[in-house]
């Protein structure tokens, strides 16, 4: 069974139809890119996995469970993460308390045993705090634990977001355009993190324009323009897609001939 | 363990400040100042909690007037309401071999008064001022934006409305004779004789506050608040159940005002409909504004010290317009509170626990 199904989700805002019927699998362990031109309906459709939103029609699942209708909580506490497009750290908390609040389906500390900082407390936040710092050195960012994340460049405000996502432990990563704004270097960094964190077992869905490293890492790629689906499979597949080539050089006659 | 938490100064500083105040009032022979001042370190109580709902949860309540006043008329009227002629009724008989039933003379004539004990009241005041705020929470914090500022706004009215037209209630001249509040040899009453002891209740009571709250907002439970604050929307994805969470700390910010509401009533000996009036809820607002939003060492010492001198009559007439005008300085010249705006950090919020160095080795 794949790890996260998606079938005939459908999205209108108003009389604008996001999405028109997209089914697709992710399997467990993959590197799953979703590409598509601007308005295609990508971030619409992470919002749905994660529970910002509930789509109009249709049903995700994961793990054979039903998780349309449920809260971005809930669905986080069934192993599902995700970073944002515009990058939504804490800007008002330090790098290393925004990874904490990663970890916070880890702990059980509630607002009492917080206030009265009872000995099992003490406990659970200073295991937290080396747990959080661990993600922290895993994106390569541990020295800046003690900094304020508003303070961060855009790159490592990034990085900041996945060990952030990362440290909720979850099974499948959502990444929404986690390239964007980084240089060249910090793409290839990029692209080897998240190869380490698939062999570590994370499942990885990802937005992304960036076409090389789609390429370069995805197992599979998901092709979207106007909320439908016009192609699926591996890279080389998909690369020579008429269709997908169609939609991204806007010329169909001699894309087919050529 | 390396604890960077500072916050042992600060205690140590706030009541060296007490002690201070209070003996060189003593030396100026202006010892009756220390009435006022309680009264403010209690009103001081609801701009802390006011701060943590506001400040770090960063939800609005327009309302805490009248979380205070619920609080307040609860205790008020359970310990002066004379239940004499509920005598025989088994409930009454129940209570009464509990121990919750205390008596005493009457004001006027020899005629015994029968009344639920203080403390009882107390425990009262506050769980039911809790049940209310869950009640006005629970559907408006279940939204994103500003639903919670409008509901506790209609909602102040309201009570201020029912306070003022009902009858058993004192209506428009409250509840007087409200006895103290007696524990363990402490009694939190007006009489000049405990002046200084209720003055020092008064501190460690708001100090007991800091500390609890200091250590909640430096918590698991204190990231996911801010984090709220931040971004709800992250926030929910990472795990965090925002609308229990938010609903939680309104109820824990209710009962601080219901606390202090229920304590001043014992030390003033009564309460009015004033205190739930709408000015008073802006009043805490803009106290906590003052303070610093995030800040509850500044919501402390600004809500005293503002207080102290409403109460002392410094700003005349104008009282309500002075807190009016405080919070609109302080939204236009410094959003983020006075004393960032001067270089002071009161408030920086520090990890419980710095990273160790096998955490470092660990990962590598």
């Amino acid at each position: 069974m794949a790890l996260l199904e998606a079938e005939n989700v459908r999205q209108c805002f108003g009389g604008l139809v996001a999405l028109n019927g997209v089914s697709f699998e992710v399997r467990r362990g993959q590197i799953m890119a979703i590409i598509g031109p601007n308005g295609a309906g990508k971030t619409t459709l992470f919002n749905i996995v994660c529970g910002l939103i509930n789509p109009t029609d249709g049903v995700v699942r994961m793990d054979g469970k039903v998780i349309t209708g449920l809260k971005p909580f809930q669905i986080a506490a069934l192993g599902v993460s995700r970073t944002f497009q515009n990058v939504s750290l804490f800007p008002h908390m330090t790098v290393l308390e925004n990874v904490l609040v990663g970890r916070h389906l880890h702990g059980r500390a509630g607002l009492i045993g917080c206030a009265l900082r009872l000995p099992t407390q003490r406990r659970e936040e200073k295991a937290m705090v080396e747990q959080a710092s661990r993600f922290l050195e895993e994106v390569g960012l541990a020295e800046k634990a003690q900094h304020s994340a508003g303070g961060l460049s855009l790159g490592q405000r990034r990085l900041v977001e996945l060990a952030r996502a990362l440290g909720t432990e979850p099974r499948l990563l959502l990444l929404d355009e986690p390239a964007s704004g980084l240089n060249t270097k910090e793409t290839d960094n990029l692209a080897k993190t998240l190869r380490r964190i698939r062999d570590r077992g994370i499942t990885l869905l990802m937005v992304e324009h960036d076409m090389s490293l789609v390429m370069d890492i995805a197992d599979e790629i998901l092709v979207l323009d106007f909320g439908v689906k016009i192609a699926e499979g591996p890279p080389a597949q998909v690369r020579s897609d008429p269709k997908v080539i169609a939609v991204y050089l806007g010329e169909k006659e001699n894309v087919a001939s050529g | 363990m390396n604890t960077t938490t500072r916050i042992w100064p600060r205690l140590a500083a706030f009541a060296a400040a007490a002690i201070v105040i209070q003996l060189s009032l003593g030396a100026a022979g202006k010892v009756y100042y220390l009435t006022q001042l309680t009264m403010a370190v209690y009103y001081a109580i609801v701009v802390m909690g006011l701060s943590l709902l506001m400040g770090y949860a960063g939800q609005v309540s327009l309302g805490h007037g009248a979380f205070f006043a619920i609080g307040g008329y609860t205790s008020a009227f359970l310990t002066t309401h004379n239940m004499a002629g509920c005598r025989g009724a088994a409930w009454f008989d129940l209570l009464d071999k509990c121990g919750v039933i205390v008596s005493r003379k009457s004001l006027y004539d020899d005629t015994l008064v029968l009344t639920v004990a203080p403390w009882l009241a107390f425990i009262v005041a506050v769980l039911l001022t809790v049940v209310i705020a869950a009640v006005i929470g629970y559907p408006s914090l279940r939204l994103r934006g500003h639903y919670l500022a409008m509901a506790t706004l209609g909602f102040g009215l309201i009570i201020h409305c029912i306070l003022i037209g009902s009858p058993v209630l004192g209506a428009a001249d409250g509840i007087t004779g409200v006895p103290s509040l007696s524990v363990g040899g402490l009694a939190v009453s007006g009489k000049s004789a405990v002046r200084v002891q209720n003055y020092y209740i008064a501190w460690a009571v708001a100090i007991a506050v800091l500390v609890l709250l200091r250590n909640l907002v430096e918590s698991r439970m204190g990231r996911a608040l801010r984090a709220i604050h931040d971004s709800e929307a992250a926030a929910s994805a990472m795990g965090v159940n925002t609308p229990k969470l938010k609903l939680e700390v309104l109820m824990v910010s209710a009962a601080l005002a219901a606390m202090a509401g229920s304590l001043l009533a014992h030390y003033n000996e009564g309460i009015g409909p004033s205190e739930s009036s709408s000015f008073k809820s802006v009043r805490y607002l803009a106290l906590v504004a003052a303070g610093g939003m995030a800040n509850l060492e500044g919501a402390l010492v600004v809500s005293t010290l503002l207080v102290f001198l409403s109460l002392r009559g410094w700003f005349g007439t104008y009282d309500n317009a002075v807190f009016g005008i405080i919070l609109i300085a302080i939204v236009a010249l410094a959003p983020q509170g006075p004393f960032r705006q001067l270089g002071l950090r009161m408030n920086r919020c520090r990890p419980l626990y710095k990273p160790g160095k096998e955490a470092r080795s660990g990962a590598s």
